[in-house]
């Protein structure tokens, strides 16, 4: 049976330094308030793993968390750069971030051998591009079947994932639907999972394509109302565009940010946020 | 450095608008489009609208068949899940119907296209791991270019994005030349079409060399080769496109404006 706990009692338990951390959502379910408590408890050295990582993930290397990044694509989406992973690359602040970049079927495909047990996935991808030059996770294999060359990513095995779902009950059975992404296969691959979830309620109603995770393939759920904004959870709420739009000017500034991290993270130790 | 100089209106519309048209037309009715962010999204709603209702729309993170009422601020906004005819994994997404070739055409936008159709979204400078520019990467590119059934690209045409070789291929257009995408085995066709706010090019036949083979209304041969890094070829057939009716520049701005 997956823990109901508090989401600092969540992270204190399931993410630790030196950790690989994937925060898996699609531009839906997007876990924001996970990712802004373990900027709060002051993570370090954290390798973390993302499809698409945007601005919860742009906050965590701006504040020092992260000391490697693994993923396909980067930006704030439908708004442009985002600033803080940029000045890590390119100015090492403040700390150096090594990168390990991929495609998305790449990345996909990585979660997928994750979740299945294998050491490594196979797909019809990279072929004439630089990427492999760049990344060592990516290798030529030969179809011994038909002779084809391939290209062969390892499977990523989280030490830990997080992702944010609509509903659980108290059992820890998560329910999710609309963009479920790559969720499900974070959440398979990791050898431990907190799911923050809108509510905890007493029984599951059934949802039109929903995805369940059952209590025992997850370690911690954790209520966290709002917990993915300002992205949004179908169902309960809509994306808060103009929230990405602001961080473009928060987020380009090292001042700028660093008042945003003490005003909004760290003296906002209140469930009510004001940062939601 | 930016040598566009085409007007910021040409007439009563913006050269943006005609790229946004002269893109929308490109795309055929019942088609299957894999749809990337930003300006070809627009073209290709724009499409549904206009001359081909039943487009099928697909977007990465896991729409098949959306018909949003507005256009969408990214590739996972809700509306795109809302209207879909099915929501699906994003490993679905690239293994069961990008992979095998089921997606016709591939509509993508870039930082920097060279002059054989490769695109670079990932860094600008010649040092990767000590880039001038971070761009935000591969996303679904690499594998979209490679493996629909051709590739349409629409981009604003400028010395710093049309470059004789990009810095770094993430998605691979013509390689170096005809034959390299026969050799690397890939599937489709490759850049077929790429739509600017100044004319079209297209891949010589013989060569698949990017040339120019359609201007927009009112833009000189002189300025597109102004705001093209390489010298640019005329193709011997060029044409004039047709300056976008009153129906399509009504519903362009509706959808911006919904």
């Amino acid at each position: 049976m997956a823990d109901i706990v508090s989401l600092a009692e969540g992270v204190g338990r399931l993410v630790h330094d030196g950790d690989t951390v994937a925060m898996e959502g699609f531009t839906h379910l997007i876990p924001h308030a996970a990712g802004q408590e373990i900027i709060r408890q002051r993570r370090r050295d954290l390798t973390l793993v993302r499809m698409t990582p945007d601005i919860v993930y742009d906050q965590l290397i701006g504040a020092g968390c992260a000391k490697k990044l693994i993923f396909s694509w980067g930006g704030n989406p439908g708004v442009g750069s985002l600033h803080r992973f940029r000045d890590a690359v390119q100015n090492a602040w403040p700390v150096p971030l090594e990168i390990e970049e991929h495609s998305h079927a790449g990345m996909a495909n990585r979660y997928v051998a994750g979740a299945s047990g294998l050491p490594f996935a196979v797909l019809r991808g990279y072929r004439g591009t630089d990427l492999p030059e760049h990344t060592d996770t990516i290798k030529q294999i030969t179809c011994p079947f038909t002779g084809e060359q391939l290209a062969a990513v390892p499977a990523l095995n989280p030490d830990v994932s997080v992702i944010h779902a609509q509903r659980a009950d108290r059992s820890g059975n998560v329910q999710m639907w609309g963009l479920v992404g790559v969720q499900k296969e974070a959440v398979l691959s990791a050898k431990r999972s907190l799911v923050t979830v809108e509510e905890v309620v007493d029984d599951l109603e059934p949802v039109a394509g929903q995805v369940i995770l059952p209590h025992w393939a997850v370690t911690c759920v954790a209520e966290a109302p709002r917990g993915a904004h300002p992205s949004y959870a179908q169902g309960y709420y809509e994306r808060d565009n103009a929230y990405y739009e602001e961080w473009d000017s928060i987020g380009r500034k090292r001042d700028s940010f660093e008042t945003w991290l003490r005003e909004k993270v760290f003296t906002e130790v209140s469930e009510e946020a004001s940062f939601r | 450095m930016t040598a566009t100089t085409v007007p910021e209106t040409s007439g009563t519309y913006t050269a943006d608008e005609m790229m946004s048209i002269a893109a929308a037309r490109a795309l055929s009715d019942g088609q299957r489009c894999f749809v990337g962010i930003g300006l070809p999204s627009t073209a290709a709603n724009l499409a549904r609208r206009t001359h081909a209702p039943d487009l099928v729309l697909i977007y990465e993170s896991g729409t098949l068949g959306s018909k949003p009422g507005r256009l969408p601020a990214s590739i996972g906004d809700g509306i795109l899940a809302e209207t879909a005819d099915a929501v699906i994994s994003v490993p679905e997404v690239f293994n069961y119907w990008l992979q095998p070739g089921r997606i016709d055409v591939g509509f993508l936008g870039g930082a920097q296209l060279d002059k054989f159709g490769n695109i670079n979204t990932t860094v600008i400078g010649d040092d990767y791991a000590d880039p001038k520019v971070r761009l935000p990467g591969a996303g679904g590119a690499p594998e979209i270019a490679a493996s629909c059934g051709e590739v349409f690209v629409v981009m604003r045409q400028s010395t710093r994005s049309f470059v004789d070789k990009v810095d770094f291929v993430t998605s691979f257009g013509h390689g170096s030349g005809k034959g390299d995408r026969e050799r690397l085995g890939l599937r489709g066709a490759g850049p077929t079409l790429i739509i600017t706010d100044l004319g079209v090019l297209r891949p010589d036949p013989e060569t698949s060399e990017l040339v120019l083979s359609q201007l927009h209304p009112g833009v000189e041969i002189e300025q597109v080769r102004e705001a093209t890094g390489w010298a640019l070829r005329v193709s011997d057939g060029l044409s004039r496109t047709e300056p976008p009716s009153e129906t399509e520049l009504a519903t362009l701005r509706a959808l911006k404006e919904a």
